[in-house]
């Protein structure tokens, strides 16, 4: 074995060579990330903005061009770290635009008289006379972008990770942004700031299990690679223990990230207590980038092992269906049950990597990209719903909303329509497809679970149209603030794709099929 | 089996001839008030646009030849699963361009004389947003290549015909009325639907093209089942026995409704869908029995009707069930018939439109009365009405050489062909009409006048009145060109079939008689209404006088057979359902509430309980990874 490393030393340091084309999208973001340090450090306060989001939306619209630019290609790059697959590339495209609508959201300045949703000055103890000076002064932070960046980039390239390093490296530049992002919420800054500490607590907790179980899947086969991995597998079926421990952990720290149960109780909290458009951006985007990892950690590294981990998600993703669906029902808050809901989403969404079939594939994909364009509209509409305190979230101010305001009731409604599955909404065609994607691969009593599921879930979306609409309006009832520019620009993209995936979806699943499944 | 020509030139605007009326109604029935000034006047153009392109097509269709007439133009696939395809396709054949004529012309007048008809009413952009529906979804009918796609059709001028019987809908009977026809149509519907069913598992296919094409494939006992099934539907549609009691209450809706809807198109739906499947009658001899024996049921019963009704249009209404019973017969009598079927429909559609159309200028100048006894001698005060409504009245009796003559003598030598029973029948029938209609003249137009006290009776207005005019002239010559001009049986002949039989009595004597069993009914009509004093209160009548003014007690004998039994297996339904489906339901929801309280308490919002689950569900994926390998 010594041998062998000394040998390897021994060769002479070749130059890696990087595809700077193929890797486009992401140095793209993650320069921008750079950039936008370096205008936080060396550009007056008064022109930050402008340019920040200047920065932002030219390198997230430029990202989403490389990544239609490559929709041909197909390859392994960055020394094997990174490829360049179809599922990956639409995944990435769906993370782009989920940025672009996020970024939106965050650079809205119309709906609180006091300014955005993040705080004046993160570093201020909250309740403190500095505080209070930083928000009469009307600071503002513009750092914000700079993180937002760097989580877009390790979005990115969690979901085309093709080594355990690459994916431990892009998991953590995607969370540890965030973490930040969390705490740093204008309004009720303490449970913000309880959220922030709680999500990265666990969030390191979850990263050490993954970082273990990486640590035994190196053991055994000696390479980080997946296919090297997936080839070692196929090459010893016999070995056990340590490969099962190893897989058990990996995959705990990737439920950890789509808050599948028992690794769901942050959600929640950090839901609650994140700045509501940071809370939209990452509900959508996380998913998509964690789906993405573990759909390829699972499809193209541990495929040999299916027989082994199909059993043990059919348990998980029933419990995580049921659980969101059931305890959601005695929410009161309305970013809080969005919180179950978005586990039991996830519940559904994993009937779709349990099938473990390019349609449980396609099926995943196209949820995933229905899922997240649907909650995004529905965190900007929570954005929208406010009292003088700021953000209207006890449901007992959404009654009567209806009659109030109806345009924006009915949008929200229409969210809530696409989330419970309901026909001519994206909502229904997700669900329809991972379905239909689990009924052939044989796991029809799970997805018999998963319709018991729905309909429990559909209880409470269900419930918060009839408060809506069919309870008369009270003094409490919060009234709709008018949104700037960027929030109506988002909140239209999220209405438009959910009700047109729900009427023309044969595009976009033609699309993800035509896209194939993941290079190995 | 024609030849399908692909739709080139002007039969390339077929899809515009629905699009037009429907976007006319999209317009003003989305439009609002917006559209109140100028949205009726909208409404009439689409639809004379659509009898002009109507007339083009015709044109166009005479310039082929005659196994080259039929042109299919394909929009798109609309149903596409597995082997199974629909396509958004229409057909227009000789068949089609009929009734497109019938459908778009009378259609076109009706559409003008509302517009003086419905001068006053508040509503009237929603009336004739409704009428430009029915007239698209009517086309979409008549023009489909297939079941399912007149099924869309089928169902569009059901809505249309609820929502312009109950237009008037603060009336609580036009509300029911609507209900009624809704709901007696929904019965022949399902026979629809599962005709179409039965022609897919049996066919693959629910193409006109391909159904009909293939029929040798299938058993007798099949095709039976789909005639009687399409046979059902046209029961409904075309109010015949045992669907009939629908149509006498559908006359709550406007006039103009009555005439298009009630009279000329849509009640004649059945005996279209009757002769476009004519390969299936042809090919399944009970249920062509079946549908004369239901035609000539229903002629008798709407004459019986007709005769004893006071009410101008229920009276019309039984004349109209009648007269579609003759078309019903003919259809049913096969290749012999289909042709008069059609060529009755066409004169029909015209003369009743024109009745109804009377009849609505009568009430228009009697303050919307209807009862007859409360009319009389009008003649000399609406002198065009009275005329047109003389000619049509004329037409309907089968008087030559007005066009009724013509199609109703071609049935009855039709029926002659194949059976003398059912000869006689249409006879007698013929006979009936011919008190009924004089019944109505004498008591509309002639006698004393027995006006309400505030009636100041007038002539109506030339929107009106022109209308009338045209369908007059259609009333006397339409029968005579369709026969010896536009030779109507090798018109239709490639479509529908046609043979000639042969007849025991000479034709001209069988002429004689059926023309003089009409007169001495007219007689008999002349005798009892013109020459005695008509009271203003009905008479106590003998039993069939009774028993036909309450419509035969179909209403009576539908409560006792459908609507009680219907009320208590509801009411028992409710019960179960409140007793024992909401019992589980709401108990497994309380027990999903409990559920649900008591699992959120394992939210502490700690974060060492947290990390304590997630360590505790790692172990137990790990465990449960080695329970799955040992197992």
């Amino acid at each position: 074995m010594i041998a062998v490393v000394l040998a390897t030393d021994a060769t002479p340091w070749v130059m890696p060579s990087i595809e700077y084309r193929l890797l486009a999208p992401i140095l793209i973001v993650l320069g921008a990330g750079v950039i936008s340090v370096l205008i936080e450090a060396f550009l007056p306060r008064s022109v930050r903005r402008p340019i920040q989001l200047t920065l932002v939306f030219t390198a997230l619209i430029a990202a989403l061009i490389a990544i239609i630019s490559l929709h041909d290609d197909r390859a392994v790059v960055g020394q094997g770290a990174l490829v360049v697959d179809g599922p990956g590339l639409i995944m990435q495209g769906t993370i782009v635009v989920i940025a672009i609508l996020g970024a939106l959201l965050m650079a809205e300045r119309g709906l609180d008289p006091s300014g955005d949703a993040f705080a004046p000055r993160a570093s201020a103890l909250p309740g403190s006379e500095d505080e209070r000076q930083f928000t009469a002064r009307g600071y503002f932070q513009t750092e914000i972008w700079a993180f937002f960046l760097f989580a877009v980039g390790g979005m990115l390239m969690f979901p085309v990770s093709n080594d355990l390093l690459m994916m431990f490296v892009a998991l953590e530049v995607m969370s540890l942004p965030l973490y930040l992002l969390a705490g740093m919420a204008r309004r009720r800054r303490l449970l913000s700031q309880e959220a922030a500490l709680k999500y990265f607590v666990l969030g390191a907790f979850s990263s050490a299990f993954f970082l273990y179980g990486s640590a035994l899947l190196y053991g055994f086969s000696g390479s980080i690679s997946f296919p090297v991995i997936a080839e070692k597998l196929a090459a010893n079926p016999g070995q056990s223990a340590l490969v099962l421990i190893a897989m058990a952990l990996v995959a705990a720290g990737l439920l950890f990230k789509i808050g599948a149960v028992p690794f769901h109780q942050w959600t929640p909290d950090v839901y609650q207590g994140a700045p509501t458009p940071l809370t939209g951006f990452m509900a959508a985007a996380v998913k998509i980038a964690a789906f993405g990892a573990l759909l390829r950690l699972f499809y193209v590294a541990l495929g040999g092992m299916r027989w082994d981990w199909i059993p043990v998600m059919w348990v998980i993703a029933a419990l995580t269906m049921v659980v969101g669906s059931v305890i959601a029902l005695t929410q009161s808050d309305i970013k809080r049950m969005l919180a179950y809901s978005s586990i039991a989403q996830a519940g559904f969404i994993l009937l779709g990597v349990i099938a473990a079939s390019p349609e449980g594939l396609a099926g995943a994909i196209f949820y995933l990209i229905s899922y997240s364009f649907t909650t995004i509209g529905a965190f900007a509409i929570i954005m929208l719903v406010r009292d003088d305190t700021g953000e209207a979230t006890h449901l007992s101010k959404w009654a009567g909303l209806g009659r109030k305001s109806p345009f924006v009731a009915s949008i929200f409604a229409l969210f809530m329509l696409s989330l419970a599955g309901i026909p001519l909404t994206s909502g229904f065609i997700g669900k329809f497809s991972v379905f239909t994607a689990a009924i052939e691969a044989g796991n029809t009593w799970l997805v018999i679970v998963a319709v018991v599921a729905s309909l429990i879930a559909a209880f409470f979306y269900l419930r918060v149209v009839v408060l809506m609409f069919f309870t008369e309006p009270t003094e409490e009832t919060a009234t709709v603030a008018v949104p700037s520019v960027f929030t109506t620009i988002a909140l239209a993209a999220g209405a438009t794709v959910t009700v047109l995936l729900g009427i023309v979806p044969q595009p976009l699943l033609e699309l993800i099929i035509h896209a194939g499944v993941f290079v190995r | 089996m024609q030849e399908l020509m692909p739709a080139t030139g002007v039969f390339s605007l077929l899809w515009l001839l629905i699009a037009l009326p429907l976007a006319g109604s999209a317009i003003l029935l989305l439009g609002g008030r917006m559209t109140n000034k100028w949205g009726p006047y909208l409404a009439v153009s689409t639809i004379v646009i659509d009898a002009l392109l109507a007339i083009w097509m015709l044109v166009e269709m005479m310039g082929q030849g005659a196994e080259e007439r039929t042109f299919n133009d394909n929009i798109y696939s609309w149903v596409f699963a597995g082997t199974f395809k629909v396509d958004m396709a229409f057909q227009l054949d000789q068949l089609s361009m009929v009734f497109v004529l019938l459908i778009t012309i009378v259609g076109a007048l009706i559409h003008i004389y509302s517009l003086g008809y419905m001068s006053h009413d508040p509503d009237r952009r929603k009336f004739f947003g409704f009428l430009n529906l029915f007239v698209a979804a009517m086309l979409l009918l008549v023009l489909a290549n297939n079941y399912l796609l007149m099924y869309v059709g089928w169902e569009g001028v059901g809505l249309a015909s609820y929502l312009l019987i109950g237009f008037w809908q603060y009336k609580p009977s036009a509300a029911a009325a609507a209900k009624k026809a809704f709901i007696i149509n929904r019965v022949g519907d399902v026979g629809l639907s599962l005709a179409i069913m039965v022609m897919f598992v049996t066919f693959g296919s629910v193409s006109f093209e391909d159904v009909f094409g293939s029929t040798g494939q299938a058993s007798e006992g099949t095709l039976t089942a789909i005639g009687l099934l399409l046979l059902l539907a046209a029961c409904g549609k075309s109010a015949q026995f045992p669907l009939q009691a629908w149509l006498l209450d559908a006359m709550e809706g406007p006039t103009p409704v009555s005439a298009l809807i009630h009279a000329a198109t849509m009640v004649t739906a059945g005996v279209y869908l009757i002769t476009r499947s004519n390969a299936i009658f042809d090919a399944a001899a009970w249920a062509a029995t079946a549908v004369v024996v239901i035609g000539v049921i229903t002629m008798f019963m709407g004459a019986i009707i007709g005769c004893a009704k006071d009410d101008i249009k229920k009276s019309l209404a039984g004349s109209t069930m009648s007269q579609i019973g003759y078309m019903v017969i003919a259809a049913g009598l096969g290749p012999v018939g289909y042709v008069f079927a059609i060529f009755h429909l066409l004169t029909h559609g015209v003369f009743k439109a024109g009745l109804f159309l009377g009849a609505g200028s009568v009430m228009h100048a009697m303050k919307d009365n209807v009862n007859m006894r409360r009319y009389g001698a009008l003649r000399a005060l609406m002198v065009v009405t009275f005329g047109t409504f003389l000619v049509c009245t004329l037409s309907i009796m089968g008087i030559p050489p007005f066009s009724g003559f013509w199609s109703k003598d071609s049935i009855v030598h039709a029926a002659f062909e194949s059976s003398n029973l059912v000869g006689i029948c249409t006879v007698l029938a013929a006979g009936i009409t011919g008190f009924y209609m004089t019944r109505m003249v004498a008591m509309t137009f002639y006698g004393k006048a027995r006006w309400e006290d505030d009636a100041h009776p007038h002539e109506s207005p030339a929107v009106m009145t022109i209308p009338l005019i045209i369908l007059a002239i259609g009333a006397t010559f339409l029968g005579m060109a369709l026969l010896f001009w536009g030779n109507i049986e090798t018109w239709l002949e490639p479509v529908v079939g046609f043979e000639e039989g042969h007849v025991a009595i000479p034709e001209l004597l069988l002429m004689a008689i059926t023309l003089a069993v009409v007169l001495i009914g007219a007689a008999i009509g002349w005798i009892q209404y013109a020459r005695r004093e008509v009271p203003v209160t009905e008479p106590h009548g003998n039993l069939l006088t009774r028993a036909a003014r309450a419509e035969l007690y179909g209403n009576e004998i539908n409560d006792v057979l459908v609507v009680h039994p219907s009320f208590w297996l509801s009411r028992f339904l409710v019960w179960f359902d409140n007793a024992w489906v909401d019992g589980f339901v709401n108990s497994s929801a309380a027990a999903v509430g409990g559920l649900s309280g008591r699992m959120r308490k394992y939210q502490t919002g700690f974060i060492r309980s947290y990390a304590l689950s997630m360590l505790g569900g790692a172990i137990l994926v790990v465990v449960a990874l080695v329970l799955v390998r040992l197992s």
